[in-house]
């Protein structure tokens, strides 16, 4: 299997501090991937750096093409669908304006259109709001619409910074069985930071978990769930 | 619209400055010091005239630097708080036969309380909300010295001479220095008590009301207090600069306080570099001297060469002086070590 | 009773000056978050071009639609050459730079153009409006284009994707490149359609206030005030604002005794300022929901 996404020592900056120091990982076409670690480890700069909305060096490549010079807006038309830590939604518009604009870049009206009704199909809440102020939704929901938002995109590949964060547990659920959904139907690769270890780990195929900004293990999600000391010491479940 | 009801979280208007960078290092204050000291012995009376204009707006633009750099209001009003103090300490010298330098913190008290309840209606407002209201001050302001009801005291159009002080004691000093000498002790006396005020418990609420006003009222901090308090002391401080203002240029009238000399005095906090106080005079040099310097490059372009001079400043030092200084201070560092 | 209809359509007629210049002001705030100071002057510069023109024998209608394309262009220009190098830069830096930008345009017109007043040519004519001595035709015409512009913009920024773009890079540029929109390039955008209206705004304007560099200055405060009054999210408000400013400084002028010309324009300030501490988001301007 090819990669589809390289990144080799990357390092990034925010002013004087160093928040990643060499982190090399790589991508799977097709995989669902998870980046693991506490608070501060750098798993939120790992996909600012990725979409370049943070001062880095180090060699990023996507389908072999380099991406570490493109700007974040460039990058995203490559298919790089980023949802980013508060979901980054467009409160003062509605829900059917943010989809549109989750589809700003692509040209066939016609699909986009289409594409919509596949997010309400997906998303059944979305579209009893559709005309609703996208702020006045609920936490979850907006969750929904964030990821509905970035599926309009027609991504090829999905990063997802803590998808959980704020939700109650049985919306989570329900979240992560859309994600592995798309992961196997749209044939999207998705990377998904998470601080809930474990139910990432159920859901990913791949896992890397990461320390004060390196990489400290890497491997086969079941058996990174299956090994007591990582579990404890780095997972803390 | 929904219940929710509007919470507008806007952008900060003005960045953090970290409290101990908002003042100089000892030696360099001594250095300036002493070079505020020594240089009106060297040079001609009208010289000493414009540095002792150029510490009066410095002054004025410290206030605005106390109410933006500390506390992220923002006001293009402030010319309306120095006409206020100029016209207080006019009509009391002209009027009340008062001595020039007793006039000078009835003119401060004056303005502080006018500030202060400026500051009430204002607390309302933010942002560009703020900077119409305060903008509107500005323009009305010397309407209402224009006005007929007032002419008695204020003189209407034609304003009022005011009689420029001697030196005291038979001191042999020509007017115009020791007027400069007079405002250099008040200056030197309200950028300390102003550094205080900053590092003080109110100026920590002041930076916490700028930095986030919702966090700072979470943690106690009397919101509405400090920001009309903020306005008052910063009109206050303005009052006192108008005072003195009045004292050096010997007269004032209405159309001395336009909208123009608000808009000078945010120039010149701009390009010293917000809520750095030191950097007030910077501020003030640059709109008392550029202007002329402007002039004399091109007087049918002068407007112009303003403009692209203070592109310029922005362009290569978009956070003014406090920009400099910062880099300055680095570099001497390095020197130092090696 | 009488004479107050006739005072609210004067100041309709006037209104509708503060009106075509508030949606200028509201559309480049809505683009860059911020009041430009200048925008009355790139007006004013504006008009001078279209006056050249038809100097220069171009009809009227010929020398409008060129100005509006220059307008539209230079606008972009300034913000590519002048402001995206200050993108990063504080935001009070940039309110500097709008004054400098104020005094250049100003400066130069003031050169080139020289500061006599001169006449300016209206489309519309000036007899009465439907044989109402307060509004002429020119001021008719005036208002429905202002009208026309806001339609045309209610349904740039409603129905088309380019709007849709630029009102997402406007709200949260950081998701909006994340959706893959140049949010730079938007901004630019903005300058150059907020150029494009303020022009229009001005060569509606020259023929009330004459030509000459200075014809703004007024105009402009007036609209800043109606946008902000409107609510500067809201161009339909801007508009609305600019004629409620308009007939408020006219009721001011002819009820409140011993209120000349001078004190016309504070009164008129302190009253939406009142407003205001009423209302802070304005009165048509949209209440952002946002979780804290």
């Amino acid at each position: 299997m090819t990669a589809m996404l390289n990144v080799k020592d990357l390092r990034a900056y925010y002013g004087q501090v160093q928040a990643l120091h060499g982190l090399s990982f790589s991508l799977n076409e097709g995989s669902l991937t998870t980046l693991l670690g506490a608070n501060g480890a750098g798993k939120t700069t790992t996909l600012r750096a990725i979409c370049n909305m943070v001062r880095s060096t180090g060699a990023i490549e996507f389908e072999g093409k380099p991406i570490g010079t493109r700007s974040t807006e460039n990058v995203v038309r490559l298919g790089i669908a980023h949802v980013p830590q508060g979901r980054g939604t467009f409160t003062t518009m509605t829900v059917e304006e943010n989809l549109q604009l989750g589809a700003i870049t692509r040209t066939d009206k016609k699909a986009i259109v289409s594409d919509i009704e596949r997010m309400y199909a997906h998303f059944p809440v979305l579209k009893q709001r559709y005309t609703q102020q996208a702020g006045t939704l609920s936490g979850g929901e907006q969750q929904m619409l964030a990821v509905a938002r970035a599926l309009m995109l027609r991504p090829r590949l999905m990063l997802l910074d803590e998808p959980s964060f704020g939700l109650a547990p049985l919306i989570v659920r329900d979240l992560f069985g859309i994600l592995g959904k798309i992961n196997r139907e749209d044939k999207v690769t998705i990377l998904v930071v998470e601080q809930n270890a474990q139910l990432a780990l159920e859901l990913a195929d791949q896992a890397y978990v990461i320390e004060t900004g390196r990489i400290v293990m890497a491997g086969n999600a079941k058996d990174i769930a299956n090994n007591e000391d990582v579990r404890k010491s780095y997972l803390g479940y | 619209m929904s219940a929710a009801e509007e919470v507008v979280t806007e952008g900060q208007a003005v960045e953090a400055v970290p409290k101990r960078a908002m003042t100089l290092g000892y030696g360099t204050s001594l250095v300036v010091l002493v070079a505020l000291i020594i240089t009106p012995l060297l040079v001609k009376n009208f010289i000493i005239f414009q540095m002792t204009m150029l510490l009066i707006y410095g002054l004025a633009v410290l206030a605005l630097n106390i109410l933006t750099g500390g506390s992220g209001q923002f006001s293009l009003g402030q010319s309306a708080f120095y006409a206020v103090g100029a016209y207080t300490s006019a009509i009391l010298m002209e009027h009340a036969n008062m001595n020039y330098a007793l006039t000078l913190p009835i003119a401060g008290i004056i303005c502080f309380g006018f500030g202060y309840l400026f500051g009430k209606p204002a607390l309302r407002l933010s942002g560009v909300y703020l900077a119409l209201a305060t903008f509107a001050l500005a323009t009305a302001m010397p309407q209402l010295l224009k006005l007929g009801f007032f002419e008695h005291w204020t003189g209407g159009v034609q304003g009022l001479v005011v009689t420029k002080p001697d030196a005291p004691f038979g001191l042999p000093m020509s007017q115009d220095m020791w007027l400069y000498y007079f405002t250099l002790v008040i200056t030197i006396g309200i950028y300390l008590a102003s550094v205080n005020l900053l590092r003080s418990r109110s100026g920590r609420a002041f930076m916490a009301i700028r930095d986030n006003e919702i966090a700072a009222s979470a943690m106690g901090v009397d919101v509405a207090l400090y920001k009309t308090l903020a306005f008052g002391v910063s009109a206050g401080i303005t009052g006192v600069a108008g005072g003195l203002g009045a004292i050096a240029v010997q007269f004032v009238a209405p159309d001395g306080y336009t909208i123009t000399l608000a808009i000078s005095l945010f120039l010149g906090m701009v390009v010293g570099g917000v809520g750095w106080l030191p950097g007030s005079i910077v501020g003030s040099a640059f709109i008392i001297f550029v202007p002329n310097i402007a002039e004399g490059i091109s007087k049918g372009l002068s407007g112009a060469v303003f403009g692209v001079l203070l592109f310029l400043v922005i362009f290569l030092v978009p956070h003014g002086a406090r920009q400099v200084a910062i880099v300055a201070t680095q570099l001497f560092g390095k020197l130092k070590k090696n | 009773m009488e004479l107050f209809v006739n005072q609210v359509l004067a100041g309709v007629a006037t209104g509708a000056i503060y009106a075509c210049m508030a949606l200028a002001v509201v559309m480049i705030y809505q683009a860059i978050d911020h009041l430009n100071f200048a925008q009355g002057e790139m007006a004013m510069f504006s008009t001078f071009i279209s006056w050249q023109l038809m100097q220069w024998g171009v009809p009227y209608w010929g020398s409008f639609v060129l100005t509006v394309g220059f307008s539209f262009v230079a606008g972009i220009a300034i913000e590519r050459l002048l402001f995206k190098p200050l993108a990063k830069a504080p935001i009070l830096t940039n309110v500097a730079g709008f004054i400098a930008l104020y005094a250049i345009i100003n400066s130069v017109a003031g050169l080139i153009w020289d500061f006599t007043i001169k006449q300016y040519p209206t489309p519309f004519g000036s007899s009465p409006f439907l044989g109402s001595q307060l509004i002429s035709t020119h001021q008719a015409g005036m208002i429905g284009l202002t009208i026309l512009m806001l339609v045309l913009l209610f349904f740039f920024f409603r129905f088309t994707r380019v709007g849709l773009a630029m009102r997402a890079a406007a709200s949260l540029p950081e998701s909006a490149r994340l959706v893959g929109i140049n949010t730079s390039w938007m901004i630019a955008l903005g300058w150059g359609m907020a150029a494009a209206i303020g022009s229009v705004a001005g060569m509606m304007i020259a023929p009330v206030v004459f030509l000459e560099p200075n014809m703004m200055l007024g105009v402009l405060i007036y609209g800043f005030a109606a946008a902000v009054l409107g609510g500067l999210t809201s161009p339909f408000g801007a508009v609305v604002g600019g004629f409620l400013v308009g007939v408020f400084e006219n009721l001011v002028g002819t009820y409140i005794p011993g209120v000349g010309n001078e004190l016309k324009l504070p009164i008129a300030l302190a009253l939406i300022i009142t407003v205001l501490v009423v209302k802070p988001a304005g009165l048509f301007g949209r209440p952002i929901i946002k979780r804290v």
